[in-house]
């Protein structure tokens, strides 16, 4: 099969859908000639034009608020936000009106929308250029939440996205964008809510999202040296949330980890950790459930401190020792 | 008005001129400085650099004191360097050290020094203006009598937190000046494509805020127009906006192939307006300095630069402990 990078998956995905479906358009701060801050829609603008690969000013309250419009009446907007960090500034018409809208009018009306969001750490951008706060969007009822860990899954998983009638949050890691992987050319689609295992094994469960499921990933190769044999389910969405996936991998394995990157207080992995806590899995356990997530504290700038600050391989390695012991 | 007549009108000694000659080739110095640096992979992360544009930065800053206040931006080296800001400590930030400007936490777009009221770069667009109306509410409820300078791009004019500001610094008739470093471009978005109007100065009006457009590369013009907002903001007569055309240079960060653009335009900006070249003949022409000065000026930037990276390289990284602090004070 052919390796193309996940940057490229994601453009092509778009752009297969944009040749489908003529109200499907791009909308986003320098995603014309410039490509966008990432340079994932390179080349779009060339092919779609000015009028659907839409070049906006900086002012995402307005462009979040247009999206949301447009969707309502007709349209299917992909909006990229150049770095998930901005989203804030657009939270009112993605928490008070596209999530509300359709419940809020009887099932009346539909947004069709999906927001990119290039998000994560690892690039030195320091604190406010760095975060992962796809948590905050899991908690409103009204959104779904996509979280890709590699390329196949972010081409079929953002043409589901365009293709779903309610507005969805598509989490892109940045330090992903370059990794390459085998995804086909033609056009397909993954579901959204179903998980998929990246590894099978039948000592330790991790339940990883986003970038974290390459470590976890790496990390139990590792972890086979030493004969633990650990499985690894990456959920792929986060709202709506693949549970029986994760319910019978623990049931499988009876120890469970969880790990993401964000700030692991309050993080998406808590609720992950309370789903099998409240489930019948719950008899099936070995061992407490363990957290990996990222430090309590703001990204910072200097490289070193910014790797400490979010969970490593050998964070991942060292925890799964930690839990055959128990 | 004429240079002549705006020099004499301004009426600033030799040595405040030469001062901020020196501080706006020493703008140029750093940030060529740390183009070299990103290049040779010494710096991580990205960086935004204001060459190009050094006369709006230490124009702005001359008619304001150490108490005076300024918000910055993502492209804020030549603020923090204008306003006093320590350049061995910027250096050190950059590179990500513990005697950095900020711990080696903030790196180049968080750059803050409270002692010189540079009350921080800022990543966030347009996130600067209302914290510097918040500062300037300060100045007025508590009577400290100091004004807040805001600096933003004319990209940041058409975030809602800009028009916001502006109007609540004028129904409170703020001490506040709204400082537009209009240098033609957002990242890739061209001021005449991303608005529809003649000028950024048209937008203060709408709020009941006296507000002019001027030329930003030459200084002189930019001391005039500060120091006369500086005035009525201290008499209370609140905010001003002042929209400065200068031109970046370089790209917007690292990455950028500059394809929104043509090669011809920059040429024409480095040509024929560049700051330090324009404030240079000023000066030369006053017989304030003469070429050889001005060599010995550049001479000396490029050593108290070539000083800072060395205190830079020669400081540690932040140990891993101060991973978990100055999170809550
Ligand atoms: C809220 C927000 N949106 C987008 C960005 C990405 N971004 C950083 S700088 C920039 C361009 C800003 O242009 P302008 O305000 O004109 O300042 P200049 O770069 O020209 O100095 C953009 C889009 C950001 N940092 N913050």
């Amino acid at each position: 099969m052919r390796e193309i990078s996940y940057s490229e998956a994601v453009k092509e995905a778009m752009t297969q859908v944009m040749r489908e479906d003529n109200d499907v358009f791009i909308m986003g701060e320098d995603i014309g000639v410039y490509g966008g801050a990432f340079g994932v829609t390179s080349g779009m603008i060339d092919e779609f034009g000015p009028e659907r690969v839409r070049i906006t000013p900086i002012s995402e309250a307005a462009i979040s608020g247009c999206a949301v419009g447009s969707a309502m009446t007709g349209m299917r907007p992909i909006l990229e936000i150049q770095f998930s960090d901005f989203v804030v500034i657009a939270m009112d018409n993605i928490v008070n009106q596209a999530a509300k809208m359709r419940y809020m009018f009887g099932g009346k009306a539909k947004v069709p929308m999906v927001v990119r969001l290039p998000a994560g750490s690892g690039a030195g951008f320091a604190a406010q250029h760095s975060q992962s706060l796809e948590a905050w969007m899991t908690h409103i009822p009204g959104l779904k939440v996509v979280q890709p860990s590699n390329a196949y899954d972010a081409k079929g998983l953002l043409k589901a996205a365009i293709k779903d009638d309610n507005p969805v949050l598509f989490y892109e890691h940045k330090m992903l964008y370059n990794l390459k992987g085998d995804v086909p050319e033609e056009s397909y689609e993954i579901p959204l809510g179903v998980a998929d295992i990246k590894r099978e094994g039948k000592d330790i469960t991790i339940i990883a999202t986003g970038m974290m499921v390459n470590h976890a990933v790496e990390a139990a190769q590792q972890l086979e040296q030493e004969g633990i044999d650990v499985e690894v389910i990456d959920p792929r969405t986060l709202v709506p949330l693949d549970e029986k996936a994760i319910l019978e991998s623990v049931k499988k394995t009876g120890r469970v980890l969880v790990v993401y990157e964000a700030v692991k207080r309050g993080g998406f992995g808590t609720e992950i950790v309370s789903l099998i806590a409240e489930s019948d899995a719950f008899d099936y356990l070995d061992a407490p459930i363990l957290r990996l997530g990222g430090v309590e504290a703001p990204i910072p700038y200097n490289p070193k401190l910014e790797k400490a600050a979010i969970p490593q391989v050998s964070d991942i390695y060292q925890k799964c020792l930690e839990l055959m012991n128990k | 008005m004429s240079n002549e007549l705006l020099f004499q009108e301004l009426g600033l000694d030799n040595q405040d001129l030469k001062k901020m000659l020196y501080d706006m080739i020493l703008i140029r110095k750093f940030e060529e400085t740390l183009k070299q640096l990103y290049q040779q992979g010494k710096i991580h992360g990205t960086m935004h650099l204001c060459i190009g544009q050094e006369a709006t930065a230490v124009g702005a800053c001359f008619p304001l004191n150490n108490e005076d206040k300024i918000t910055s931006t993502h492209r804020g080296h030549g603020h923090s360097i204008a306003k006093g800001t320590d350049v061995k400590k910027m250096v050190a930030e950059l590179f990500g050290k513990v005697t950095g400007h900020c711990k080696g936490k903030g790196g180049s777009m968080h750059i803050a020094d409270m002692t010189v009221g540079n009350l921080g770069a800022n990543g966030i667009v347009a996130a600067g203006l209302p914290l510097g109306v918040g500062a300037a509410l300060t100045s007025k409820m508590k009577e400290l009598g100091y004004v807040v300078l805001c600096f933003f791009g004319d990209g940041a004019t058409n975030e809602g937190a800009f028009h916001e500001s502006l109007n609540l610094a004028s129904i409170w008739k703020l001490p506040v000046i709204f400082f537009c470093e209009n240098n033609l471009y957002g990242m890739s978005g061209s001021i005449t494509e991303m608005t529809n109007i003649e000028s950024i100065a048209v937008r203060g009006s709408s709020y009941g805020i006296p507000s002019e457009t001027i030329n930003g590369n030459n200084i002189l013009e930019v001391i005039k127009a500060t120091q006369d907002a500086v005035e009525r903001a201290k008499k209370g007569e609140g905010p001003t906006l002042i929209e400065a055309e200068t031109y970046r240079w370089e790209g917007h960060s690292r990455s950028d192939a500059r394809k929104y653009r043509t090669r011809e335009e920059e040429k024409e900006w480095k040509k024929e307006k560049d700051p330090i070249e324009v404030f240079k003949e000023i000066l030369i022409s006053n017989n304030v300095i003469n070429e050889n000065e001005f060599i010995e000026l550049n001479e000396k930037a490029q050593n108290q630069m070539k000083e800072a990276v060395e205190y830079a390289e020669n400081s540690d990284d932040p140990s891993i402990d101060t991973l978990m602090t100055d999170i809550y004070a």
